[in-house]
């Protein structure tokens, strides 16, 4: 995405701003013309004592009224001004993430599995941030700069042709010497934030696993390490900072050699008679501030560029391609059959994983996927859930292709409760009411009840309204709501993930039993760790490195003497 | 101020340079300040018919002062960056280093996060916070009140108007910069919410789309989103008025020194001249202040993340070690709790109560028990990460508080239930408890973990390189490679921290045959399952921080409900025969 195609998007979308962005621009430039005026009235009133017997006292006056008038009415209108590119900038910030949240929530789950969490708040938060103020602050101070040097480069030759001449031929020096200074540094900069990076990451692995260097007797060895990196780190900073604070002084420097210059010229000239020593004092101010817009164009011009590239990735999200249409057709109260029919799917087309997978659960079946962790259950909950479409081939729900259903109706068909817990961070309540907004606390207690998370809840501080948070519950419990969410809701089909070692053995017969409530007369897919949940399972299917490798029922399986005996047997095999 | 005092230390080491840098500064600042003088000259001397001596000798004055003003800056920022990034730098490794002296208790307490930040933002924040101290902090004031004074050298009626104009423009920046401080706490505040609600958003987004809750999540963020917007427009209405203020401040004062030096130009008290440097140095003023607001700002954020980093360098470690190394060969009794209790915080309840046992040499122990019963409690304390509230733990006979601390974890290989390994390659990341061990020892320690067949497949072998938290490996490689870490230092005593969790079942048999055939070395395996520990010599049932049961299998399975339980739980009754 080049600078102006963003351009042109960002354009649209401030679109609606236009009217005010404008109004502001006319303001700014209205009220740097006064301001840049009040040095001329300033050299005016000064004027004015220059015959010590003879002074203009009305002129005076009429000045000075001028001058209040001018500051009083420029104020109000760089005040108007700042308000309006405030709102303006907030409002657009506002505006893209609003349109990022709703396309967060119609991206297709291979984007968001694909791009880090970190990366996508980075997008819609920071560098919305970035793109408004830097775009349109910068772009008012872009065009504020430009107004004031054209009209201090009018008011100058007002006064006189050669000192402005002057002063426009030297300012460049200033420029040049800033420039000179910019690229030196930038490769001192690079190095140290490379060496900062490198510093940054030692530090997160060496904290975060103090205990670990406190068992291994590491500290010394991780210390002499740090050691070397902040020796590198503080060698590149000295560079860095010190080379680039000599902007400042090199180009004031500059700067007060043209004040000396535009001085002594004016000199010369009120000495032949041809400026006043208000003149001088004008041109003196302006000669002290006519380098300051220029040094602020360029460091917008900077801005601008990171703001651009931070609009580039905001476009990328909001123009990332959305889940594909849903059908018309709805999924009613499903029973509950389901039909995988020669199915073909993997993540990334040079690695092939589910190939011509095919099975048939009649309603109210059991079904459990056995394998070692990582043996790939999220694939099939992704798949039978319609996360992910498949490749080729069909699931059906009740002879209906998955494809051709709405996926909200299919979803509504399917209860999903995972291992790895997840709770809103509000009350218990509205956790439990998830996914039935409108329960009763009647039924909420009561699935509660039949879901064993009653008792927990009811010693809770506030009952129903304790507010969860990370650590308020423990493993065991956060899985027993999860539970109590989906006995609310009651779907035909169940997706469900048994706990591992997690979780202690009162709590998981718990949740065994609340496992056990939820699954009869409803079609089930288990990942099962316990023996008991793969022996009474209608159907196993047997999973390794995110294949189907085996499938049927225990007896069978057992009798294959493939993969699954194997698991099987190894649990029970002697030491000697 | 203690607190300050506890950093103050590291630019001590830098006094040199942290005088000179505002010395010179203020040298610049005084160069700064005589121009308005020079141009009064000209005007008032050099006018004059017979002035172009006078005229040429204020142009050179001129250029004097500028080369000199940009010497003095040099030679300040110079000083200044080298005080700053010196007292940054010495400060990072001395708080990185005390980290490293924190028990495991003080971590717990502190979590790494906040370690994490004091190391880098927050140290960050101070190092631009003390250079522009050095710089500015002086400069600022020094040219408005210099300014002043130059004023009254001119003209003591007049400079009045600066002793008034001066207090009330300080007042407006002050009071807007005072304001809006808690407002830009709350915009973070508000920012930090918003962050924390899209983050739950993209953690949960299959539960979301699996209970059709799209709508109301994004309902949720756009009013998260509003009041974030609110706030940040209130902040910006009133940080706008700081421009117009003050300019309406500059322009009144100067309107009416113009007016007022009229009278006393005609009165001959003043000439044309001392207006034009007056003028000037008011101008001066405005840019001064506007600075200091600005650098006020950065030098408050930088002392809340002094203060921060502070309090951390304020935690000492309360464990006392022995000094001597102790005898450990005489003795058959490798471990021995006595009536140990033991409480991870001294206000909560006892995370393990009463707790007795012996190990011998070469036993295995199997440690056993729900989540939270307190198992890795029981090991934390062996190689005393943790102190004990009551009792005594001894090891080879002496109390682990008599120990060094390098002999006791010399003696002691551990194999945490987290299996975290640094970025680097496979050798190195085994000889993190054992610098020495070459290649031979290595592979071994692989072989007996069960790791040495993946590690060879891996290209470069041992020096396969691991990328950070060791995601390239899978979970169970991960296990492995943690156990032939700790296996590589040659522990007397071992221990497995639930560490084969992620092992499956023939592996973590072939695992305990192996270690097994290690015959002097005293094992500890804690896990949750039965299958892991039927084997031990004796097994440690726990339960809610108690000892409900020792012994062997068998005995266990006759007398110790929980021990059944828990069997009864993994092995279905009819196949447990």
């Amino acid at each position: 995405m080049n600078g102006t195609s963003v351009l042109k998007k960002l354009l649209k979308m401030i679109g609606k701003y236009l009217p005010m962005l404008l109004l502001s621009l006319f303001l700014s430039a209205l009220a740097v013309v006064m301001q840049m005026y009040v040095p001329v009235l300033f050299g005016k009133m000064i004027d004015c004592l220059a015959d010590l017997k003879n002074i203009d006292h009305v002129s005076l006056i009429t000045y000075t009224k001028q001058v209040i008038l001018i500051v009083l009415v420029s104020s109000l209108f760089t005040y108007l001004m700042s308000v309006i590119n405030n709102r303006i900038s907030y409002k657009v910030i506002e505006d893209i993430r609003k349109k990022a949240i709703r396309k967060i929530q119609a991206l297709p789950l291979s984007y968001l599995d694909s791009h880090p969490a970190g990366d996508i708040l980075q997008r819609v938060i920071g560098d919305a941030d970035q793109l408004s103020e830097g775009l349109l602050l910068g772009f008012n101070q872009l065009f504020a700069g430009v107004v004031t040097i054209v009209v201090t480069f009018y008011f100058m030759l007002s006064k006189d042709t050669m000192i402005t001449l002057i002063v426009l031929a030297l300012t460049p020096l200033s420029f040049l010497v800033a420039r000179f200074i910019a690229s030196r540094s930038y490769t001192m900069f690079e190095a140290q934030n490379k060496a900062r990076g490198k510093q940054t990451a030692l530090i997160n692995e060496m904290v975060s696993n103090e205990k670990l260097i406190r068992a291994f007797a590491y500290e010394n060895t991780a210390s002499e390490r740090f050691a070397v990196l902040n020796k590198d780190l503080r060698e590149a900073s000295q560079g860095a900072t010190f080379f680039s604070s000599l902007t400042n002084p090199s180009t004031r420097a500059v700067n007060n050699v043209i004040y000396a210059i535009v001085a002594l010229a004016c000199a010369f000239k009120i000495i032949a008679g041809q400026l006043s020593i208000g003149d001088l004092s004008v041109l003196l101010s302006y000669a002290n501030q006519y380098t300051k817009p220029f040094n602020d164009i360029s460091s917008v011009v900077t801005e601008l560029q990171n703001s651009l590239s931070c609009g580039a990735r905001i476009f990328e999200l909001l123009e990332a391609e959305e889940l594909s249409p849903d059908p018309e057709a709805e999924l009613k109260d499903a029973k509950g059959s389901i039909d995988i029919d020669h199915v073909y799917f993997s993540y990334r087309k040079d690695r092939k994983l589910i190939e011509d997978f095919n099975f048939h659960a009649d309603p109210g079946m059991s079904i459990a996927i056995v394998g070692p962790t990582g043996c790939g259950k999220t694939t099939l909950i992704n798949l039978l859930m319609r996360f992910y479409d498949t490749d080729s081939g069909d699931i059906k729900v009740d002879g209906n292709k998955i494809k051709e259903i709405s996926r909200p109706s299919l979803r509504r068909n399917y209860g999903m409760v995972l291992q790895e817990t997840w709770l809103k961070k509000a009350t218990v309540r509205e956790n439990i009411a998830f996914g039935k907004s409108d329960a009763t606390d009647e039924e909420i207690i009561a699935a509660a009840k039949k879901a064993h998370s009653y008792e927990f809840i009811r010693r809770l501080p506030k009952g129903l309204d304790t507010v969860i948070d990370d650590d308020s519950l423990s493993q065991g419990q956060k899985q027993l709501l999860c539970i109590t969410r989906v006995m609310l809701k009651m779907p035909p089909m169940l997706i469900l993930d048994e706990a591992t070692s997690s979780i202690d053995t009162r709590t998981e017969l718990q949740i065994q039993e609340a496992f056990n409530a939820l699954m009869k007369g409803r079609t089930s897919f288990v990942v099962a760790h316990r023996l008991s949940t793969i022996r009474n399972a209608d159907q196993i299917l047997v999973m390794n490195e995110g294949k189907i490798i085996e499938q049927g029922k225990h007896e069978e399986l057992m009798a294959k003497n493939g993969f699954y005996s194997k698991l099987y047997n190894s649990q029970f095999a002697p030491v000697e | 101020m203690m607190r300050m005092k506890r950093l103050t230390v590291y630019l001590k080491a830098y006094k040199k340079e942290a005088l000179i840098a505002p010395f010179f500064k203020l040298l610049e600042a005084l160069m700064d300040l005589i121009v308005p003088l020079v141009i009064a000259d000209i005007i008032d001397q050099g006018l004059m018919a017979s002035g172009h001596n006078i005229l040429i000798r204020d142009f050179i004055f001129l250029i004097v002062l500028a080369v000199a003003g940009m010497g003095f800056s040099f030679v300040a920022q110079y000083f200044a960056a080298k005080a700053s990034i010196g007292f940054a730098s010495d400060l990072r490794q001395s708080l990185f280093d005390h980290i490293a002296t924190f028990s495991y208790r003080q971590l717990d307490k502190l979590g790494t996060g906040t370690l994490i930040t004091r190391l880098t933002s927050d140290i960050n924040q101070m190092q631009t916070g003390v250079n522009l101290a050095l710089r500015l902090l002086l400069r600022s004031p020094f040219i408005v009140f210099g300014a002043m004074i130059m004023a009254f050298t001119i003209d003591v009626k007049l400079a009045l108007i600066f002793a008034i104009a001066i207090p009330l423009l300080c007042l407006a920046v002050f009071t807007i910069m005072l304001k809006s401080i808690p407002l830009f706490e709350k915009a973070q505040m508000a920012l930090d919410k918003l962050l924390s609600n899209l983050r739950e958003d993209l953690g949960g987004v299959r539960v979301i789309r699996a209970f059709l809750k799209e709508k109301d999540e994004i309902a949720s963020f756009d009013a998260d989103s509003d009041a974030l917007t609110r706030i940040n427009v209130l902040v910006g209405r009133l940080s706008a008025l700081m421009n117009p203020i003050t300019y309406i401040l500059i322009n009144l004062a100067t309107v009416i020194l113009i007016s007022r030096s009229a009278i006393r130009v005609e009165a001959g008290l003043l000439q044309q001249g001392d207006v034009v440097a007056l003028y000037n140095y008011m101008a001066q003023i405005i840019v001064e202040l506007i600075k200091m607001a600005s650098l006020i700002i950065t030098i408050n954020k930088s002392l809340a993340c002094a203060n921060r980093v502070s309090d951390v360098l304020a935690i000492q470690n309360e464990m006392v070690y022995g000094e001597n190394d102790l005898e450990t060969e005489k003795t058959e009794t490798a471990v021995s709790f006595h009536d140990v209790s033991f409480s991870y915080d001294e206000t909560s309840e006892d995370a393990l109560e009463d707790i007795s046992f012996t190990a011998l040499k070469g036993q295995h122990i199997g440690i056993i028990g729900a989540t939270g019963s307190g198992k890795s409690s029981i090991v934390n304390l062996i190689p005393r990460f943790y102190d004990v509230r009551k009792g005594s733990v001894e090891v080879f006979g002496h109390d682990v508080k008599e120990y060094s601390k390098e002999q006791l974890i010399s003696l002691i290989g551990v194999v945490p239930q987290k299996a975290i390994l640094f970025e680097g390659n496979i050798r190195d990341n085994l000889k993190l408890g054992n610098e020495d061990a070459d290649d031979e020892e290595l592979c071994e320690a692989l072989k007996i973990a069960q790791g040495y067949d993946f590690a060879m497949k891996k290209d470069g072998g041992l020096n396969a390189h691991i990328e950070q938290g060791g995601r390239n490996l899978s979970g169970g490689q991960r296990q492995r490679l943690t156990i032939a870490r700790a296996l590589v230092k040659k522990p007397s005593i071992l221990i497995l921290d639930d560490s084969a969790s992620a092992l499956d079942f023939a592996t973590d048999l072939k695992l305990r045959q192996g270690l097994a055939a290690l015959k002097d070395m005293t094992v500890f395996i804690v896990s949750q399952r039965s299958s892991s520990v039927r084997h031990c010599d004796t097994i440690l049932v726990v339960d809610d921080g108690k000892l409900v049961g020792s012994g062997n299998h068998e005995q266990l399975m006759k007398d110790c409900e929980v021990y059944q339980e828990i069997y009864y739980s993994q092995f279905p009754k009819e196949q447990a025969s």
